[in-house]
């Protein structure tokens, strides 16, 4: 009884020094730049997490610079703030100014991107498991398709880059052992529509008009988008005659399933920020070290997820 | 007759490029007509081949005047970030397109004021358009792919007249267009001059300023017509992305086609066959299946290969070589 009461007691005080800590908390956001539109939206939907918490946030814009992102670290721990939050545009450099702000006992939270560093230099980091969002996109393609043989041709990421490695990898995970999908072709797209047309117009010339392709992988949706102009082109039915599945989630690819040219997405969350406040404002409070990774949610996205909708949640947060 | 003999490298390269090609993936050469148009593989190297010949069009007759324009991949951007701005707030094609057009030309203006009248190296003054136009087209799109929906402006990219596409046509008419206005007048041989002897040619009376300024205004109007063609392509202006890289293709266009960086003598034919070479390799290593692993090793082996074959070295040896089997056989 008493075990219980003390526990009741401390969980009030939790939530009360919680909401306290969150009223005035001071958080510094060191964010790469502009360098996408999903970038942008992880910018924008920090800020409204920030807002929405009562959280007093000092964004800095590193302009794809490494030294820039440094100079706004040490800048916050001079202001001394309550925590950092960065996504760091390169994996190694950061040992310095990481210990640093841990001299200063500032808490860092990375976002989106893993560093080379001891562990110890930061509180956790939030990303999304890349070979994770290849496998539901498989997982998918596996259940829509059912027995059916299905060819599938895959549009890669820029070679080399670790989101074309990885989501090649959970998408071939997903597939192994069902012997009716098989990968036909494989090419790399470089993320960007006019590659991604130029590619899929070739793939669709090189297997029989496009007869043999029963679905398109693309490792990001904006290749996706391009593939369904090319397949439109080819006077096919993307959606229908080649289903379409792809990662990423941007806004436009809502508006081509609305129109039932895609089939699924898997989204890469934006809102990296808010599971690092949940973290940050638990660890003020008392003290909760949580584990040093936080997997963000890769949800699948159908037709039958309301697209139009979805189109309408994220048109304005600036993808 | 005699010009079919000076492209006859360029010629050769072609053709070996697309046996190679046609060796790798049969059917490369089937031509269709689908949907009232040309459709085929041969045809999308035509078709995608347009950004780069319209940039090897401008960069042919800068590189003449032993200049380099840099800048024509960000000009790309620019030009497309307006068109689908102006596209999607809903203005009528004939304005989007005179709009972007004399941006293009502005842009040119620019390079040229740098280059010929304050005299700035041509590599550094455009290398100041190449790296500042980039923002500059992501602060009219707003750092998104600004689309748009409108038939009209998406017929340059993906239209056809006569079953032949847009792109092809446009290319092949702002070529030719070129061409005869270089060669049909005196202003070929003097851009020639101005870049064998920009002084030399200055005290016979060329007024070599006012081309230079005209040979990156050319580039610039080039560089509008290629971003056009890919905005309406994908409905879409990407700032990111639009023309990256495409300027370094545009110089080994015209380097394939024989013209030398060092200025003097060009042509726009051989530089328009060089962006063919190039084209028919990448859409031949799309066809060929490979892992995209190799794409690049294989495009530079080819390339320097053929560049190899082109060197003056090399073809001093080969005519010595055929000069000695020829005596060998003349003594038997």
């Amino acid at each position: 009884m008493k075990r219980k009461l003390l526990a009741a007691s401390s969980v009030a005080c939790l939530m009360l020094s919680g909401a306290a800590f969150a009223a005035d908390m001071t958080v510094g956001f060191s964010q790469i730049g502009s360098e996408s539109g999903w970038r942008a939206a992880e910018t924008t939907v920090t800020q409204q997490q920030a807002k929405e918490r009562g959280i007093d946030l000092k964004f800095a814009d590193a302009q794809q610079k490494q030294e820039n992102q440094i100079k706004a670290v040490r800048g916050f721990i001079a202001q001394g703030v309550d925590a950092i939050l960065i996504a760091p545009v390169v994996a190694t450099g950061w040992d310095d100014v990481l210990a640093e702000a841990k001299e200063a006992e500032i808490p860092v939270v990375l976002l989106d991107r893993q560093i080379d560093a001891p562990e110890d230099l930061y509180l956790t980091a939030v990303t999304s498991d890349q070979v994770y969002e290849g496998k539901v996109a498989g997982e998918w393609l596996v259940k829509d398709i059912g027995d059916k043989a299905c060819k599938v041709v895959e549009l890669q990421g820029t070679t080399g880059s670790s989101p074309a490695i990885n989501r090649k990898k959970g998408f071939e995970e997903a597939i192994a052992g069902h012997a009716n999908i098989s990968i036909a072709r494989s090419q790399t797209g470089d993320f960007t529509r006019t590659k991604g047309k130029e590619v899929m117009e070739s793939f669709i010339k090189a297997e029989n008009g496009g007869k043999d392709i029963c679905a398109v992988y693309a490792h990001n949706d904006d290749m996706a988008v391009g593939a369904i102009q090319a397949i439109k082109e080819a006077g096919l039915k993307p959606g229908t005659d080649i289903k379409v599945v792809s990662i990423d989630a941007v806004p436009d690819i809502f508006l081509a399933m609305a129109e039932g040219e895609a089939n699924a997405t898997v989204e890469l969350t934006p809102n990296m920020a808010g599971p690092a406040f949940d973290v940050l404002e638990k660890f003020k409070a008392d003290g909760t070290v949580p584990p040093k990774w936080i997997q963000t949610e890769s949800k699948l996205f159908t037709q039958a997820d309301d697209p139009k909708g979805v189109y309408e949640s994220k048109k304005d947060l600036g993808y | 007759m005699k010009k079919f003999r000076q492209l006859r490298p360029q010629l050769l390269a072609l053709a070996v490029v697309l046996v190679m090609v046609g060796l790798i993936s049969p059917g490369f050469f089937s031509v269709t007509v689908q949907n009232g148009r040309l459709y085929g593989s041969l045809i999308d190297v035509g078709v995608r081949v347009a950004p780069v010949a319209l940039l090897a069009i401008g960069m042919t007759l800068v590189i003449a005047t032993k200049g380099i324009d840099l800048s024509v991949g960000a000009v790309m951007a620019i030009t497309g970030a307006v068109a689908a701005t102006l596209v999607a707030d809903g203005h009528s094609v004939p304005v989007v397109l005179a709009v972007s057009l004399a941006l293009g030309l502005l842009c040119g203006i620019w390079n040229g004021v740098l280059v010929a009248f304050l005299d700035i190296q041509p590599i550094i003054a455009t290398l100041i358009l190449m790296v500042a136009g980039r923002g500059i087209a992501q602060l009219i799109t707003g750092g998104v792919i600004l689309t748009f929906n409108d038939p009209a402006f998406s017929f340059i990219g993906s239209g056809a007249v006569l079953g032949i596409p847009m792109p092809i046509l446009i290319w092949l008419a702002m070529g030719l267009a070129v061409g005869l206005l270089v060669r049909r007048s005196a202003l070929g041989l003097l851009i020639e001059a101005v870049g064998i002897n920009r002084r030399a040619s200055m005290l016979v009376g060329v007024r070599a300023r006012f081309l230079i300024l005209a040979t990156y205004a050319i580039s610039g109007l080039c560089a509008a017509m290629a971003g056009m063609i890919v905005t309406a392509d994908i409905h879409g202006a990407d700032a990111n992305n639009a023309g990256l890289w495409l300027e370094l293709d545009a110089i080994l266009a015209v380097v394939i086609g024989g013209t030398s960086l060092a200025g003097g003598r060009f042509s726009i034919t051989a530089s328009l066959i060089g962006a063919l070479i190039i084209q028919a390799l990448n859409t031949g290593i799309l066809m060929s299946g490979w892992p995209p692993e190799f794409n690049l090793i294989v495009k530079a082996v080819v390339i320097v290969t053929i560049l190899t074959l082109q060197s003056p070295a090399v073809a001093d040896e080969l005519t010595m070589l055929r000069d000695f089997l020829r005596r060998k056989g003349a003594q038997k």
